[in-house]
């Protein structure tokens, strides 16, 4: 009954090991959990109702509600383009694929800046479609479009990265075989290739959902920052910091620190319930 | 006939007779992936219910030849025709194959039941049987596969032959008119492996399919197929019964990839074989000139050092029951034989020299020096 004892030294840190693991834990509560306290603290420093005006503020609903449309329409995009490209670079052998994925990637080395930038160079008024766009009436920069595509560029790689490695890992014989079951390759792509990638689809939704409604930097750009039209939750907080607003800007901060909890809480019980149906380096 | 009737033991055993027509051919296929080339100019053909055998290392091409001819891959050039029909020009899903994929590509989230039924759910609306003839035929061929109980389980709780026959009763489910096998024995251990080729020489014979099956093990494809083909390189070396090819082998490859061989070089002059101190008349159409003798370690007669045959140096002894392996220097190359009782010589032991005489020699030309 007794369970055979494990050499000490396996079980034990050692005492640099020790001090380590506790300056880490320190320098984490420093840097993550006391800017969260302090994001929630001054949100309510004075007091619950000012908190609730704040975020009632026509202008923070219009933020909520602009940052939760651009969010609507990019994951969605952006989760069809990242099955899509998975399913490509997993399943099929082509020229050009190495090419592909280092594209893919682009957006991570890339500096948001840059991805908002680039729309306004195509589409703002000085840029390659302005005058165009301009006598057509269509507006992109400064305007619901421009904050849409500067997120789905920002955002792209999130679910194709997540699907890739398990597409990879799980190769294409499953769908070969429901080929040669009879099945259509529609049918193999609903029955076969979905359910086998559901829950490291879920898992990349949102990681991109939590960027896209949290992105700033590629968005600012392209916003220009019209209160109640354009400002999106991470810029709204940025215009009442501004404006010395800062119960106002802690406020609608504390909206995009919750959405960040949330986020986590549902990561780690996907990475605990499922981790055998996500990719291997989510695997605990 | 279907697959889930129960056994009979009339005599329409569905042989490769000479009279059953031929089902399957297969005209100069050729296919190549980038610079590879993985098929060259393959041609061979398969008679109705045959079994037949794509025996290979890995990269002749078997695996290949194998999606081919399930439409998975589309060959460069060539022709495929299965029944009289050219079967390149159609589709995956028409070609009504079934195949058993090496790691069985199971579908994972789906239980043995659904992935046994999933062939018959997707067939179109007015073809698709009703909900309770897709039961029954699902227990049939569970009960066939001999895995009644297990029905609700997943993949992952099954063992890997298991997974095995779940894969086979997949593919039988669409009353395939051709059976495919990719190394289906090749992630199973040895006692599971030959239990289970057995069954499926039962199984085949049962369901009265025409069947491709590829293996690199040759005991597997000569113990089981009735024909098998050799393939090294994309191109077809071989092609004829297990006896023909064990017994004539066409080439120095494919004897030594049929069994453990014996090789020395020799020379034939005039109807006799030299092989250094020993002469022997040469086997019927042995080439002239250099040659090289090749010999299996288990079909050679041993006589004292005073009498005839190849002198040998005895410089171990095993015995294994009625079985003595003998290991000896011949003309300074170091072979092992393999003696079974009687033919054992008296007193071997190390030390001791021997004359040996290989009791079937195959002699092929010598390869040119390079």
């Amino acid at each position: 009954m007794t369970v055979e004892a494990r050499p000490i030294s396996k079980t034990r840190l050692p005492g640099l090991a020790a001090l380590l693991v506790l300056a880490s834990a320190i320098v984490m509560a420093v840097l993550v959990l006391a800017p969260l306290f302090v994001v929630f603290g001054d949100a309510f420093s004075k007091g619950f109702s000012k908190y609730l005006a704040s975020i009632r503020d026509p202008d923070a609903v219009a933020a909520v509600k602009l940052t939760l449309l651009v969010a609507a329409i990019a994951v969605p995009l952006n989760a069809l383009f990242g099955i899509a490209a998975a399913w490509c670079i997993a399943k099929f052998e082509f020229r050009g694929k190495s090419a592909l994925l280092t594209l893919i990637d682009l957006p991570f080395s890339m500096s948001p800046v840059v991805s908002g930038l680039v729309w306004v160079l195509l589409f703002g008024a000085q840029g390659w479609f302005g005058t165009w766009l301009i006598d057509h009436d269509v507006k992109i920069i400064f305007a619901t479009t421009g904050l849409v595509l500067a997120t789905i560029l920002v955002t792209f790689p999130f679910v194709a990265r997540e699907l890739i490695p398990l597409m990879q890992d799980q190769g294409a014989d499953e769908e070969a075989a429901a080929l040669t079951l009879g099945a259509s390759g529609l049918t193999a792509f609903w029955k076969i290739t979905l359910p086998n990638i559901r829950w490291a689809l879920l898992y990349g939704v949102l990681l991109c959902n939590a960027r896209a409604m949290g992105e700033f930097g590629a968005v600012s750009v392209v916003s220009g920052h019209i209160r109640g039209l354009t400002t999106t939750l991470p810029l709204h907080v940025e215009v009442l910091y501004n404006d010395y607003d800062f119960v106002g800007a802690f406020a609608a901060a504390s909206l995009l620190a919750s959405l960040g909890l949330v986020t986590l809480v549902l990561k780690t019980t996907l990475e605990w319930r499922h981790a055998g149906e996500l990719s291997a380096n989510r695997r605990h | 006939m279907p697959v889930n009737s129960p056994p009979t033991d009339d005599t329409d055993a569905p042989g490769p007779g000479a009279k059953s027509p031929l089902s399957l051919e297969i005209t100069g296929v050729s296919k190549s992936f980038g610079r590879f080339p993985a098929l060259n100019d393959v041609s061979l053909q398969a008679r109705d219910k045959e079994f037949l055998a794509l025996l290979g290392p890995s990269g002749s091409g078997k695996t290949t030849l194998l999606r081919v001819l399930a439409g998975l891959e589309r060959p460069d050039a060539g022709e495929v025709r299965f029944g009289g029909e050219d079967f390149l020009s159609l589709p995956v899903r028409q070609r009504r194959v079934g195949m058993v994929f090496q790691h069985y590509a199971l579908f994972r989230h789906m239980t043995v039941a659904q992935n046994i039924a999933f062939g018959l759910k997707v067939r179109r609306r007015r073809e698709r049987p009703s909900r309770s003839e897709v039961d029954d035929r699902v227990a049939d061929l569970l009960s066939l596969v001999q895995l009644e109980d297990l029905g609700k389980r997943f993949p992952a709780q099954l063992s890997g032959g298991q997974r095995q026959r779940v894969a086979l009763a997949r593919a039988l489910a669409i009353e395939p008119r051709m059976l495919l096998l990719d190394e289906p024995f090749g992630a199973l251990d040895a006692q599971v492996r030959r239990e289970l080729r057995r069954w499926l020489r039962e199984v085949h014979d049962r369901a009265g399919v025409t069947t491709v099956f590829v293996t690199h093990d040759q005991e597997e494809a000569l113990d089981l197929a009735d024909r098998v083909a050799i393939l090294k390189g994309g191109e077809l070396i071989q092609l004829g019964t297990p006896n023909e090819v064990y017994e004539n082998p066409a080439d120095p490859f494919v004897y030594d990839f049929l069994g453990a061989a014996c090789r020395l070089p020799g020379m034939v002059e005039g109807g006799r074989l030299t092989v250094a101190d020993w002469e022997a008349k040469a086997p019927k159409d042995a080439p002239q000139g250099p040659v090289e003798v090749f010999f299996r370690p288990d079909e050679v007669s041993f006589a004292p050092g005073d009498g005839a045959g190849l002198a040998a140096e005895v410089k171990a002894v095993a015995a294994r029951g009625p079985d003595v392996r003998i290991e000896c220097l011949i003309e300074g190359r170091l072979f092992e034989l393999e003696a079974h009782g009687p033919g054992a010589p008296a007193g071997v032991a190390p030390g001791l020299a021997l004359r040996i005489k290989p009791m079937r020699p195959k002699v092929y030309p010598a390869p040119a020096p390079a």
